[in-house]
């Protein structure tokens, strides 16, 4: 059940290219579980600015001096973000969370990969400490454009067994892609499951590899939405039902976590012809 | 206390405040942040005979204060609508507003016999404006014959006791001809406006922003539009009940629909941002209500288009912006 929280904004700080914005929202820490979305609204009440924003849920404080507190990480990519970044303590902000379907957990300890690329890394963080509560191994793998594009590495060096960290220019870690060591990770782990979250061409790489192994993997992925509450239809992908049939469905509460090989990464953009009630074409 | 009833061609809602047709789904989801029975009613987003997967994404853009959608009626079909959603409404104790779309006046009929005797049903919108089909948004509403066609075949399968309202486009040229046309066919009412259909080019991609090139424009930057509309349609026909839409924020704006000529309202796009906003803007329109020392909603609804009455404030410190707008009663 969700919440729409007036909050308070307790700080906005920079982390490398990225924002990680702390708002005290009570009630929101509690129902909170690694995978759930925030849903932000910007620009103030008499902007211009009409749909919300959603963040991945990065960590979440259900006490302490300010009551309950919940944090995001954002990139500043247009004016609702930018209008984010000029937060400051204080600042009244209107949140709705937790929202979506979260990442399952396994019921046994396992093998755990997490693979995150960009911020994507956010919600993947409070996971790990999950499934290590859960007697998991947590391996992780960080990939990013550059240095400053990655996200949580000294969590990650905290929380798992091993960290590997790749960059597009080599800033650091290994030069490439996640997709180019993740194989090898599997392999020397004997990883049995693998959680991803990071952008759309990521996870459909990750998607595949896991596939090819027959490795159980869940994915969080990102699809622009208007309300984040599962009313609008906007932020719909054609995934298959249990039933084998493919239908065009919400990202916000179906989603944003999906198994892997459920989506139809091929198809995204698209719907395709074989869709419950795709237009007949001539 | 002031008095919210109000009547829609002989159906009674204990308050004005609707939400919009595909802004609300069936109101499962918002009742998870307020009691959906509290709302006038659920205008449910519309539905087809079969189930219909809608349009490819990208399916929205923002915009200066509003959004284009390009959903393409994305839908269940009409049986999994009546087991799964309007029977949920019915349980739940809603009062519901069934919008209904087809591509024939064949399917409008077979929707409304569909709908017949279904419990928690209040009235039925009749969605022949969706811009998010093909042929250039060139929907049953833009001309008079084709509106006509569509309404009297739901009026013919509907039972007296449910009234049906035509949801007119503002992309014609006269929408007072439209609605005519729509009344004489058997409409009891109207539902005003849909979307106008609009564009927006992505200067990054250089493209097209939504998949369907083309989408319907809503949210604040609509609203002067529609006030027209609902103001037009009740100077020519003021007898016949409006539900009134099309950028409403807060109850002030619900307010400017009600005097313009529209009976009740309904709260779209503006839920997408603020998911509790039907309540807020409900107990905002008491207050609107309240602070003109009106008593019966019912006395504002079309207000506007009487004469003014020459107003000396009384009070030398005027509240507000505009003092000349505070009227005693």
């Amino acid at each position: 059940m969700p919440l729409q929280v007036s909050g308070e904004v307790l700080s906005v700080r920079r982390v490398g290219a990225y924002q990680l914005l702390t708002v005290i929202a009570p009630g929101i820490p509690e129902l909170t579980r690694p995978g759930h979305f925030l849903a932000v609204q910007v620009g103030g009440p008499e902007s211009s600015m009409l749909l919300r924003r959603a963040f991945a849920i990065y960590d979440v404080k259900d006490r302490g001096v300010y009551g309950g507190t919940v944090e995001f990480v954002f990139a500043v990519h247009g004016k609702g973000t930018a209008w984010l970044s000029s937060r400051r303590p204080q600042d009244r902000l209107d949140v709705v969370g937790p929202l979506g379907t979260p990442f399952r957990l396994p019921t046994t300890p396992v093998q755990a990969a997490l693979v995150g690329g960009g911020y994507g890394s956010a919600p993947l963080l409070p996971l790990a400490g999950a499934l290590r509560g859960r007697g998991c191994r947590v391996d992780i793998v960080l990939g990013a454009g550059s240095a400053d594009r990655l996200f949580g590495q000294l969590d990650a060096k905290r929380t798992a067994a091993s960290l590997v960290v790749t960059t597009d220019d080599g800033s650091t870690g290994q030069r490439g892609r996640v997709s180019d060591v993740l194989p090898e990770v599997l392999e020397k782990n004997r990883t049995d499951v693998v959680y991803a979250c990071g952008p759309m061409p990521m996870l459909r790489a990750v998607a595949q590899q896991c596939a090819e192994r027959g490795i159980p993997c869940q994915v969080a992925v990102e699809e622009s939405m208007a309300c984040g509450i599962g009313v609008c239809m906007t932020c719909v992908l054609p995934v298959l039902g249990s039933d084998g049939r493919t239908r065009m469905v919400r990202s916000c509460v179906e989603g944003p976590v999906f198994l892997a090989e459920r989506v139809r990464w091929e198809d995204i953009g698209t719907v395709p012809a074989d869709t419950v009630g795709a237009p007949v074409r001539p | 206390m002031t008095d919210l009833t109000t009547i829609l061609a002989g159906v009674r809602f204990p308050n004005p405040v609707f939400t919009a047709s595909g802004c609300a789904a069936a109101g499962r989801e918002l009742d998870q942040f307020f009691d959906v029975t509290s709302l006038g009613a659920v205008v449910t987003k519309s539905i087809m005979l079969d189930a219909r997967s809608g349009r490819a994404t990208p399916r929205m853009a923002e915009t200066p204060s509003g959004m284009l959608n390009s959903i393409g009626l994305q839908g269940p079909g009409i049986d999994a609508f009546l087991d799964h959603d309007l029977a949920w409404l019915a349980q739940r104790g809603a009062r519901a507003v069934v919008s209904i779309a087809g591509s024939s006046v064949e399917d409008y009929a077979r929707l409304a016999s569909r709908l017949r005797g279904r419990p928690g049903l209040s009235m039925i919108e009749v969605n022949i404006s969706c811009p998010n089909v093909e042929d250039r948004g060139q929907v049953f509403a833009c001309d008079p014959r084709a509106s006509s066609g569509v309404l009297s075949a739901v009026r013919k399968n509907t039972p007296a006791e449910i009234p049906v309202f035509a949801k007119l486009s503002p992309d014609v040229t006269d929408i007072v001809a439209i609605a005519a046309a729509c009344v004489d066919a058997g409409a009891d009412g109207l539902s005003l406006i849909n979307t106008l259909l609009g564009m927006v080019i992505d200067t990054t991609t250089m493209r097209p922003a939504l998949a369907g090139v083309t989408g319907g424009l809503s949210g604040p930057a609509i609203r002067p539009v529609a006030v027209r509309c609902v103001w037009q349609v009740h100077q020519a026909m003021p007898d016949v009940p409006l539900l009134g839409m099309g950028g409403i924020r807060t109850g002030s704006d619900a307010l400017e629909f009600l005097l313009a000529g529209a009976s009740a309202v309904s709260v779209g796009t503006t839920v997408f941002g603020d998911p509790t906003a039907p309540m807020r803007i409900l107990g905002e329109l008491t207050q609107e209500l309240s602070d003109r020392g009106i008593a019966r909603l019912r006395d504002v609804i079309g207000l506007a288009h009487r004469p003014a009455q020459p107003h000396v404030p009384e009070d030398p410190d005027p509240v507000g912006d505009v003092p000349a707008a505070r009227r005693s009663s």
